[in-house]
């Protein structure tokens, strides 16, 4: 509403004063975007040119052509698939449960259970949640040792906490909550009578899913799912109290190189964080792009 | 969708469970310090640890002081840009969605390549100036919630008018922000206030490499050192987030809201 107030009475409002007020106008934001860019753009800005720089400050691709290692490599690999396999089911589980609560004939009672909880869970990342699982399904948890007592031996099976599947399965744990506090509010927006019309026109349940109720959600579901993905991507203080740096995932090399544990090289670290925003921004992007044609798919 | 009355209960369950089962396990794997019975011993253990006392007061005064001071920088901007400059909102949004796409890693390592104690703002030279950076660093990590938040709260009021009437009154530009503004927007104020210290209170990456007694860098040592007592600090840690979500539903719904919802 004020939205479209607003447009319908700048036109009028503006031209005149626009040239002396403008400049005037601009200093509100300059403290904010000082801070901005003295807090998160210079210093990665920076941090780029970095990556293309030699020790004494010459231009090179070389930093870039280094991070060809088995390690690095492995590394970059090993990260992608946690970050995929935790926002991918991240965002199947979360859309199911979210619309288990929303649209399943459920006690009503569960909905704001679940909404508390997601905001909990979802911000119980970090170290803690590490501990958390380390007690669940490490090697003396209460999970493992009750499925010890039924007969199935976990590191038999080929599980351990510090694997991918355990990190993977860790990270759940704050990337469902997550999906779920998004996905709720979009589940509402759908129209009853969406649903009332797709019947009354003879779809079936699944048509109604795939042809209505799926494209609008398309945008929120998969821009959740990049957020997920970035966020796992990033995520250094789970791995790192639950495998140390047993586990070779990109953010941990990047913190053990910053503590000066291995590489030797500050400038094969700025490459290395220089591919991060590379596969972040990527991910973005790909969002941005995907949703301008879901939203003119659905006009 | 119909799809039958027992899916969604499957979904339900089995989600609940894997939610409340590393819960569960955790606390119990807590009482376990004792041999051979249940205890608060790991508790009390924690408790008289004087470092644990240091390190979660630290991070509780770092986490005020970003508080205040994303307070400080997010209110002013925000109610700017809806006022003056609203073409310019989707670049500002824009922007405060960065510290989710770059990582907190990438940021705190730029800050020790920009700021060390050899270059043009040697924040990382003095212990008091690296505090201040990590406060810095926590204000840009919490951009995203609380830009949003206020945002929120000046989206239901009505800024040009409130602002118009204000002036009329005599009331120069810090009367207006801080007297009418700021008490206006307070449930979004307070829920991204919370909401940041929620995140900040157990940061561990950016304390770790800025070399701070924080505590996040604590509880990575406590895990690394001993037993029982991570599981213990597990379960607390739970209990302040929760505390947290639950202090954003009772002061950070705003009031007026509250009543709409009773008509």
């Amino acid at each position: 509403m004020t939205e479209i107030a607003d447009t319908a009475v700048r036109p009028l409002a503006v031209p005149r004063a626009r040239r002396e007020r403008l400049p005037l106008a601009w200093v509100g934001v300059v403290p904010f975007l000082l801070f901005v860019a003295l807090f998160l753009l210079l210093p990665t800005f920076d941090l780029i040119v970095g990556a293309f720089q030699t020790p004494d400050g010459g231009l090179t691709l070389d930093n870039i052509r280094r991070l060809n290692q088995p390690t690095i490599l492995a590394a970059y690999w090993v990260s992608i698939e946690v970050s995929l396999a935790s926002s991918l089911l991240g965002a199947l589980v979360g859309f199911f449960l979210a619309w288990a609560v929303v649209m399943g004939r459920v006690p009503r009672f569960l909905r704001p259970m679940v909404t508390t909880f997601s905001g909990v869970a979802s911000n119980f990342a970090g170290i803690p949640l590490a501990f958390a699982f380390l007690a669940t399904l490490g090697p003396t948890g209460l999970v493992t040792a009750f499925l010890m007592d039924i007969g199935i031996n976990l590191r038999v099976l080929g599980f351990t906490i510090l694997s991918f599947w355990g990190l993977t399965i860790t990270y759940l744990y704050f990337q469902i909550p997550l999906m779920v506090l998004i996905l709720m509010p979009a589940l509402d927006g759908l129209k009853k009578e969406w649903r009332e019309a797709a019947s009354i026109l003879g779809a079936s349940s699944f048509q109604y899913w795939r042809y209505v109720a799926l494209p609008v959600l398309w945008p929120s579901l998969l821009g959740t799912t990049i957020l997920l993905f970035a966020n796992a991507f990033g995520a250094v203080a789970t791995a790192y109290a639950l495998t140390g740096s047993s586990l070779n995932i990109v953010p941990i090399l990047l913190y053990a190189q910053i503590r000066g544990d291995v590489l030797h090289d500050p400038h094969l670290g700025y490459a290395l964080a220089l591919g991060m925003i590379v596969i972040t921004g990527a991910a973005n992007l790909a969002y941005i792009w995907l949703r301008m044609r879901g939203e003119r798919w659905i006009r | 969708m119909k799809g039958g009355r027992i899916a969604p209960w499957i979904v339900v369950v089995l989600s609940g469970l894997y939610f409340v089962l590393p819960l569960v396990a955790t606390f119990e794997f807590s009482l376990r310090k004792r041999r051979g019975a249940y205890s608060f011993d790991a508790y009390r253990s924690v408790f008289e640890d004087n470092h644990f006392l240091e390190s979660f007061g630290y991070s509780t005064l770092v986490a005020v002081a970003a508080i205040l001071f994303g307070i400080l920088i997010v209110v002013p901007t925000a109610y700017w840009i809806r006022l003056k400059l609203p073409r310019l909102r989707p670049y500002v949004e824009f922007i405060t969605l960065m510290p989710l796409v770059i990582p907190p890693i990438v940021v705190v390592f730029g800050y020790l390549r920009l700021y060390n104690s050899s270059s043009w703002l040697p924040f990382t030279a003095s212990a008091r100036a690296t505090d201040l950076l990590l406060i810095f660093s926590y204000v840009t990590l919490a951009l995203p919630y609380t830009y949003r938040a206020v945002d929120t709260g000046l989206r239901s009021i009505d800024v040009r008018t409130l602002t118009e009437a204000a002036q009329c009154l005599g009331a120069g530009w810090p009367t207006i922000l801080f007297r009418v503004i700021l008490p206006n927007v307070r449930s979004g104020v307070m829920a991204g206030a919370f909401l940041t210290f929620a995140i900040v209170i157990g940061e561990f990456t950016i304390a770790s490499l800025l070399d701070r007694p924080a505590f996040g860098p604590y509880l990575q040592n406590i895990g690394a050192n001993k037993a029982y007592e991570p599981s213990a600090l597990a379960i607390i840690a739970f209990g302040v987030t929760w505390l947290c979500m639950g202090l954003i539903n009772v002061f950070g719904r705003d009031p007026r809201d509250a009543a709409a919802a009773k008509k």
